[in-house]
């Protein structure tokens, strides 16, 4: 084991992949069949593929802001646990989540550009997608807001006497909000069918773990809430896998929530608007590359005799191709139509509301000083 | 038709609206066995059980987002704030989660929650029990923001609130919750929102209040009679969107107004009202329009009586009114 600024961090995690994707002995591998190991490992493909491209688009300055999951990938697939009806409250870097349960590359990236085929219409930044059709709430900026929203979610579920649940992604700097506290709470006395899924990726932006918390770790403080808090090697997807499907056992049994802390790393910087090199050793990110979430689940998909050299390159291929296509679409596509602004503030537009709509429409458009 | 509270309309109108639709729970502090410290949520805990009645965790936060996580789902939840000034720890759920995740889900996520909670001084609770935050919401897009003054337009007014499908911020004015009573229909009588209450017509100066403040312009307009001054009194009940027609229509007629709120002035409610009647009416403006509210100051213990907008006060903003 290196040493690395998380190395406390690293101490008695559930694995069930080594680093080198061996089977750890005794460990309970989750039973997945084969065509969906091949789908998680295009999945971890597609957002590695992804952030590569969008990253570029954006450092050419042609899309304002990008956030890449680059060594997170692995955490994302918490929702593979989960069935199509429960329903998901992200943070801004699980971009897995999102392809996973059926997001389109379009969609993706047709929202990073905030055009008309945006699904919400170019009212967001980048990366602040929402597709109510696959039970995937609507990311906000502010962290933790969405952490007592699964919260009362998983209570409607139970209320209306479904074995449903809702699972939410966070940061290890979230669990410093108040939202994290008061949800975990609320979660734990309503004993919530919820599964808090904590992504320790050692940096809030250029905030190391270290001053988010005093505690020597973030599972450990479900203990203060009644509920179970369990550690997982975030970079392996299986033990993410294992870890959340027993937390789902648990809420549709009727037995509540669970705080899961993913232990991963952030390899880049939080945004395309900060340089890590900056707040951290530059060092620490190499280290950690040993422990990458694609490598060790590629090699363990090999010792298994599903991955091929040919299968990579022929979905690496298929994902560029339509990324490609889908570029083209999303950066020429037409911006909404500017009297949209008004439109979904309510379910139906008020006087004044209308008024200024009006006023609006009344001048002639101003030119947008970014280039769209 | 019953004579009834405030607090017995609005009940009413919880023990309706939950029997007719299931969908919608009630959840707060002290809400469930104990019906709310104000008895608002009386009988709900007995008749709904404890799925739909919810006594909460003591926290705003967390009240108004798991109301939220409700409401996504497909809920229709009732969230009770116990004071107006205990609402601040939501804030973040309200302005940037409650009232805009319509508008950031491209219209995929609606969110009809109706948060009730009562407001207002004058019941020796100083500044901690007292407060008018309103206009702190009103200023909020996507939110709208309803108080009702008398039994048959909180019942009413409430009913419409939970049939609609966007996000309320309910205020009951707590200070006549009991002293305010009237004929209401024991039925399922909605009243419309949007749509303020000409309360009496009068053709030389227009009165314009909302919740606690209506019975001070009453009183006002009744003491203004006496000396031969005609006033018209308008309850707004909504004040996002308000029915500008109505107020417009009024000051056309009168040429003078004064608007009422406890709320203190700077930035208060009282200010987009003389705006908007300005921007449409200048010319019919025989004088500039009055605003008596309370003070920029923290609302105060002993001396709320000082603080409060009286019939005496909104009188003397009439007759400046005249006189001008």
């Amino acid at each position: 084991m290196v040493a690395v600024q998380a190395k406390d961090d690293m101490a008695g995690l559930r694995r069930v992949l080594d680093e080198e994707g061996k089977v750890v002995p005794g460990a309970e591998v989750p039973n997945i069949p084969e065509e969906d190991l091949v789908r998680i490992f295009e999945t971890l493909l597609t957002v590695r593929v992804m952030d590569e491209r969008m990253m570029r688009l954006q450092r050419q300055g042609r899309l304002g802001f990008y956030m890449k999951a680059i060594g997170e990938e692995a955490t994302a697939l918490a929702v593979y646990a989960l069935r199509g009806d429960d329903w998901v409250f992200p943070s801004y870097r699980e971009h897995g989540a999102w392809f996973w349960r059926g997001y389109s590359i379009e969609s993706y990236i047709n929202q990073l550009f905030g055009n008309v085929d945006d699904p919400v219409k170019g009212r967001q930044m980048p990366v602040h997608h929402s597709a109510s059709e696959i039970n995937m709430v609507s990311i906000s900026s502010p962290v933790g807001t969405q952490i007592p929203q699964a919260v009362g979610t998983a209570q409607a579920m139970a209320i209306e006497g479904t074995d449903r649940c809702a699972l939410t992604f966070f940061g290890e700097g979230t669990s410093s909000t108040g939202e994290f506290h008061v949800a975990m709470n609320f979660a734990g006395v309503a004993r919530a069918p919820v599964i808090f899924l904590l992504r320790n990726n050692g940096w809030a932006i250029s905030v190391p773990r270290e001053k988010q918390t005093a505690a020597k770790t973030f599972a450990s403080k479900a203990v203060g809430y009644g509920m179970p808090g369990v550690r997982v090697d975030g970079n392996d997807v299986l033990a993410v896998v294992k870890a959340t499907e027993e937390a789902a056992e648990r809420a549709r049994a009727g037995d509540g929530p669970t705080l899961i802390e993913a232990v991963t790393y952030r390899v880049q910087g939080h945004s395309s608007s900060d340089d890590p090199s900056a707040y951290r050793d530059p060092d620490e990110p190499s280290e950690w590359e040993l422990r990458d979430p694609v490598n060790r689940y590629r090699a363990y998909l090999k010792s298994r005799g599903i991955w091929s050299e040919s299968l990579e390159t022929e979905i690496t291929e298929r994902l560029n191709e339509r990324i490609t296509k889908a570029i083209e679409h999303a950066t020429t596509a037409a911006m909404p139509d500017r009297e949209t602004l008004f439109e979904d503030v309510y379910e139906s537009m008020p006087w004044h509301i209308a008024e200024q709509r009006d006023a609006l429409l009344s001048q002639p458009p101003v030119k947008s000083p970014h280039g769209h | 038709m019953a004579t009834m509270n405030i607090i017995q309309a609005v009940n009413s109108a919880l023990h309706i609206e939950m029997a007719r639709e299931s969908k919608v729970v009630v959840l707060g502090e002290d809400v469930g066995k104990f019906g709310g410290v104000f008895r608002a949520t009386s009988g709900l805990y007995d008749q709904f059980g404890p799925d739909r009645v919810i006594d909460t965790p003591l926290a705003e936060g967390g009240i108004i987002g798991s109301a939220i996580g409700m409401a996504l789902y497909g809920m229709r939840p009732v969230p009770e704030i116990q004071f107006a000034d205990f609402i601040f720890p939501a804030f973040d759920q309200i302005v940037n989660e409650l009232a805009k995740f319509r508008y950031r889900s491209g219209g995929q996520y609606p969110c009809p929650v109706v948060i009730r909670t009562p407001y207002g001084g004058g019941i020796r609770g100083g500044h901690y029990h007292s407060q008018s935050p309103e206009s702190m919401f009103a200023h909020v897009a996507g939110l709208q923001v309803v108080i009702p003054s008398t039994p048959a337009d909180a019942k009413g007014l409430l009913l419409s609130c939970l049939r609609q499908n966007d996000p309320v911020l309910f205020m009951e004015p707590k200070r006549i919750y009991r002293a305010a009573r009237g004929e209401v229909d024991e039925g399922d009588t909605t009243i419309p929102l949007g749509k303020a209450n000409v309360v009496r017509e009068g053709e030389h100066c227009t009165l314009i209040a909302y919740g606690a403040m209506l019975s001070v312009i009453e009183e006002a307009a009744n003491k203004a009679a006496e000396q031969g001054i005609r006033c018209e009194v308008i309850d707004l009940r909504t004040l996002v969107p308000f029915d500008v027609e109505t107020l417009i229509a009024s000051v056309k007629k009168t040429g003078r107004a004064v608007v009422v709120h406890e709320a203190p002035r700077t930035c208060g409610y009282g200010a987009e009202l003389v705006a908007s009647i300005c921007e449409r009416a200048m010319e019919y403006l025989e004088a500039p329009i009055q605003r008596v509210t309370g003070f920029d100051t923290p609302f105060p213990y002993v001396l709320e009586h000082e603080y409060l907008p009286n019939a005496d006060r909104v009188l003397g903003a009439v007759r400046e009114t005249l006189e001008w």
